[in-house]
């Protein structure tokens, strides 16, 4: 029991950095431009398509991360300059439509040039096996993850909190005319933002690669769990970004482990049966739902 | 007597035309064409409920596939309990998605803006879990009908009469809507998404306004629910799921925000572009994508917006 | 005199600041009352608490005999208070005509609810006629059909005031009807305020003295949360607390 849950914590915390890597750029671009992005699913399935491919053709893992993120900021500046820049002094339904437009797009596309069959990506060969750890085994490459996770978290607390260009990316969350008046270059910072959180999604995308299936759809999923972490944090707070997916990766991953078994202990087998699986399911979107309820603005709220 | 408007004029030809259209394909042969017709009118069915709460009411729903799939499994559950006829299960369908959003819009309605949106999309993602991990509910793979529902003395079974129950139905729901516009609670509604705070200030029971129109909006789409599994022949996840809550939207704001025939006019060129599309590209929603962004840069009131020239 | 609204020791606070500091004042019934006061002094706030847009930390609100200390904005506005605001609120997109039909509309007590769905509103034909009435009488005659985004701010002004009467209020709370307005604009909505004198109780907050002095029955400052001085116009600008406290030696 103790190494079950253990293990259930180690892959909660490992999903909600993953969450994370997809919810910073979300929340940014959220809360500064204030743009709804339904497409963020998208860069996140785009990188892990460039990401599989890469890796295939280079036979190696860390040529496919670097592709895709590199790959993935260069489709993000494209659209960003192209498209949303346009949007963002639209109403939100604009922003929808759009967007949502964009999925259908990337969708397609990937179909057009990959297929419409899964893609295959392997962890790297030195990864692959399980390690031991204070006496109890744990995947190897799960373990690289919540590394990689955790120091891009500190990367982008020192980005934000240390320097000049954190201190725009603040100031733009929390007044975006006062950051204007100050001579912050604003559309080139949104050009930034928008491209460093397509290369963190893609990220997100080619490093969940080989623990989940590459394939189309594979972002519309995800995309709604980083808008419940975005809102739990509080829109605009890569702080509240940070908690909220370690939240909700935890909530969701021990929830699914646990509660059948929990309410197996507690209730007849027939309500655990049909219960546990819908309740464990549900739980992030009630927590979301009650944080919304009460505490509207979220745990962090980047807007004084 | 009351002069008849031109555009009442096109409105009832439209009608004509529309109530005709079944004949006409039987005539051709293209009876496959019928199923498709009636899947047009039930999205726009579902659509215009949508642009009611949207367009009307000033509350971007983002949960609507929910009410939508209510009303589909509704029909569905009562189908495997054995009960069949459409006099009861339709209305029972248009209840629960009524019931479903009272509940939802009473906590819904406390927040405003994007955490709408956000709330709305939270309970509509619960309702899909929950529903996938209900066995009896069939799961993943939804609920397959029998038969389809029995509406003594209409014969549903025929292609051609689901076509027209659909099209009375959406052309009672239409007029409804423009009754309902012009009514004091329309014009109470208008007030609302205008300003909100001076409605209040007037004394309006604004979060009742703003809670029946978010009711009445969801209830017709239960109704399309239960028609569209009637069409489809089951009630799917898939119509739970948020992606369908976006192309109700998708096909509102394209039709156009706030216009009578906004709902219809989104789902029929959404649906139609798709289809005509289909048949020349495996790829048809890439071409989808692009004619919405299209859209989106160059006519931002739909497209409805193109021919009634309002200031 | 008959007191229509009553306040005793009413007090409201924001962090360490005493907004409101032990409020009393009373409006009689028909009299058109002047709240002055230096910036600062929580004038709004105190129109804030009468209207219910905020609640009290300590103290009584009577309004026609009925404790109204808890009620919400809704529940004054049915017991028949009614407010205007500093910043302009009305439908921007409405013509001028519906944005009064619907303060004439949300009177329950005459027409019932407005949950009605099937009858057209331009069937009852009464409002109309009233809404058209009230905008005659503020001077927006020739403007009935325009929208209301598309008329001077003065002319918004006026709107406002037809809309606020409309509900047919027993106490009407003004927060500075003038503001942002030029002379012209300014004299004609002082003069429809001065033909609202002894029909209709008002609480007026102005700034201008020569306009409250023109228009009060009696007057009461506000300085620092609290009321110093509480009467005639000419009580008032005689009163030594007042002098120094507020209007310093101009006058």
């Amino acid at each position: 029991m103790t190494q079950l849950i253990l293990e259930q914590a180690l892959n909660g915390l490992q999903f909600g950095l993953m969450l994370f890597l997809l919810a910073a750029g979300l929340t940014l671009v959220f809360g500064i431009m204030d743009m709804v992005n339904l497409s963020h699913g998208s860069l996140y399935m785009g990188g892990a398509y460039f990401g599989a491919a890469a890796a295939q053709a280079s036979g190696s893992f860390l040529v496919g991360v670097v592709v895709a993120m590199l790959g993935m900021a260069a489709v993000g500046v494209i659209l960003e300059v192209l498209l949303l820049r346009r949007l963002y002094l639209r109403d939100h339904l604009a922003q929808v439509l759009a967007t949502f437009a964009l999925i259908l797009i990337a969708n397609d596309a990937v179909r057009m040039i990959w297929g419409p069959q899964p893609l295959l990506l392997n962890p790297p060969a030195a990864l692959a096996g399980p390690v031991e750890l204070f006496g109890f085994i744990y995947p190897a490459y799960r373990l690289l993850i919540i590394g990689v996770g955790l120091a891009v978290a500190v990367f982008l607390y020192l980005l934000i909190s240390h320097t000049r260009a954190g201190m725009w990316v603040r100031a733009g969350a929390a007044n975006r005319e006062m950051a204007e008046t100050l001579g912050v270059n604003v559309r080139q910072l949104f050009t930034i933002i928008f491209a460093l959180g397509a290369a963190l999604a893609a990220a997100a995308g080619v490093l969940l690669g080989p623990l989940l299936a590459v394939q189309v759809g594979m972002g519309e999923n995800i995309l709604i769990l980083a808008f419940v972490v975005i809102v739990i944090g509080g829109i605009g707070s890569i702080r509240g970004a940070l908690l909220g997916s370690l939240l909700v990766g935890i909530v969701d991953t021990l929830g699914r482990a646990l509660l059948p078994t929990l309410l197996r202990a507690t209730t007849a087998p027939e309500v655990a049966a049909h219960l546990g699986p819908a309740l464990a399911s549900i739980m992030i979107y009630l927590l979301m739902a009650g944080m919304l309820f009460w505490r509207p603005q979220g745990l962090f709220p980047a807007r004084a | 007597m009351k002069e008849v408007r031109p555009a009442t004029r096109i409105e009832v030809a439209l009608l004509v035309a529309a109530a005709v259209l079944p004949l006409i394909l039987q005539a051709l042969g293209e009876d496959y064409h019928i199923g498709f017709a009636t899947r047009l009118l039930i999205f726009a069915l579902a659509a215009t409920g949508l642009n009611f709460i949207v367009g009307y009411g000033g509350m971007v729903a983002f949960g609507h596939a929910a009410f939508f799939g209510i009303g589909a499994y509704a029909v569905a559950l009562m189908m495997t309990a054995g009960i069949f006829s459409a006099w009861i299960t339709w209305p029972v369908a248009v209840a629960a998605a009524a019931l479903a959003a009272l509940l939802i819009g009473a906590v819904s309605l406390r927040t405003r803006g994007v955490y709408f949106i956000m709330i709305t999309l939270a309970f509509a993602q619960m309702i899909y879990y929950s529903v996938i991990s209900l066995e009896f509910a069939g799961g993943d793979d939804g609920l397959s009908l029998e038969q389809r529902s029995t509406l003594a003395p209409l014969d549903l079974a025929n292609d051609a009469t689901l076509y027209w129950v659909t099209l009375a139905l959406l052309s009672i729901c239409l007029i409804a809507l423009k009754r309902l516009a012009a009514s004091r609670y329309g014009r109470a509604l208008t007030g609302v998404r205008q300003n909100e705070t001076r409605m209040a200030a007037l004394g309006y029971p604004v979060q009742h306004i703003k809670l029946v129109c978010f009711v009445v909006g969801s209830a017709v789409a239960g109704l399309a629910g239960a028609l569209l599994a009637n069409q489809n022949g089951m009630a799917s996840p898939s119509q739970l799921y948020w992606t369908q809550s976006g192309m109700l939207l998708v096909m509102v704001i394209l039709g156009g925000v706030g216009q009578r025939f906004g709902g219809m006019l989104g789902a029929i060129a959404l649906l139609g572009l798709e289809e005509v599309l289909g048949r020349v590209t495996e790829h048809s929603h890439f071409y989808v994508g692009l004619a919405l962004l299209a859209v989106v840069l160059f006519a931002p009131r739909g497209l409805a917006g193109l021919w009634t020239r309002q200031k | 005199m008959n007191t229509l609204l009553g306040i005793a020791g009413l007090k409201r606070h924001f962090g360490g600041l005493w907004a409101t500091n032990g409020v009393d004042l009373e409006v009689a019934a028909g009299e058109i009352h002047a709240l002055i006061g230096p910036n600062g002094a929580g004038k709004t706030t105190l129109i804030h608490l009468i209207s219910g847009a905020l609640l009290p930390d300590a103290g009584t609100l009577q309004f026609a005999g009925t404790d109204i200390t808890r009620r919400s904005t809704h529940d004054r506005v049915a017991l028949g208070i009614t407010r205007s605001y500093q910043i302009t609120q009305v439908f921007p997109h409405l013509s001028l005509l519906e944005n009064v039909r619907l303060a004439v509309q949300s009177r329950r007590r005459d027409w019932g609810s407005s949950l009605r769905f099937w009858r057209p509103a331009s069937a009852d034909v009464r409002m109309i006629e009233e809404a058209e009435e009230r905008l005659v009488r503020v001077g927006l005659a020739a403007a009935v059909s325009q929208l209301a985004c598309d008329v001077s701010h003065g002319e918004q002004r006026a709107l406002e005031l037809a809309m606020a009467l409309a509900t047919r209020p027993r106490l009407l709370l003004l927060d500075e009807p003038m503001a942002g307005m030029g002379p012209e604009e300014s004299e004609h909505m002082t003069r429809l305020i001065a033909s609202l004198k002894n029909e209709q109780t008002v609480l007026l907050v102005e700034h201008d003295m020569d306009i409250v002095f023109r228009l009060a029955d009696r007057v009461s400052v506000l300085v620092s949360g609290r009321i110093i001085a509480s009467g005639t116009p000419s009580f008032v600008r005689e009163h030594p607390a007042v002098r120094s406290a507020y209007l310093g030696d101009e006058l």
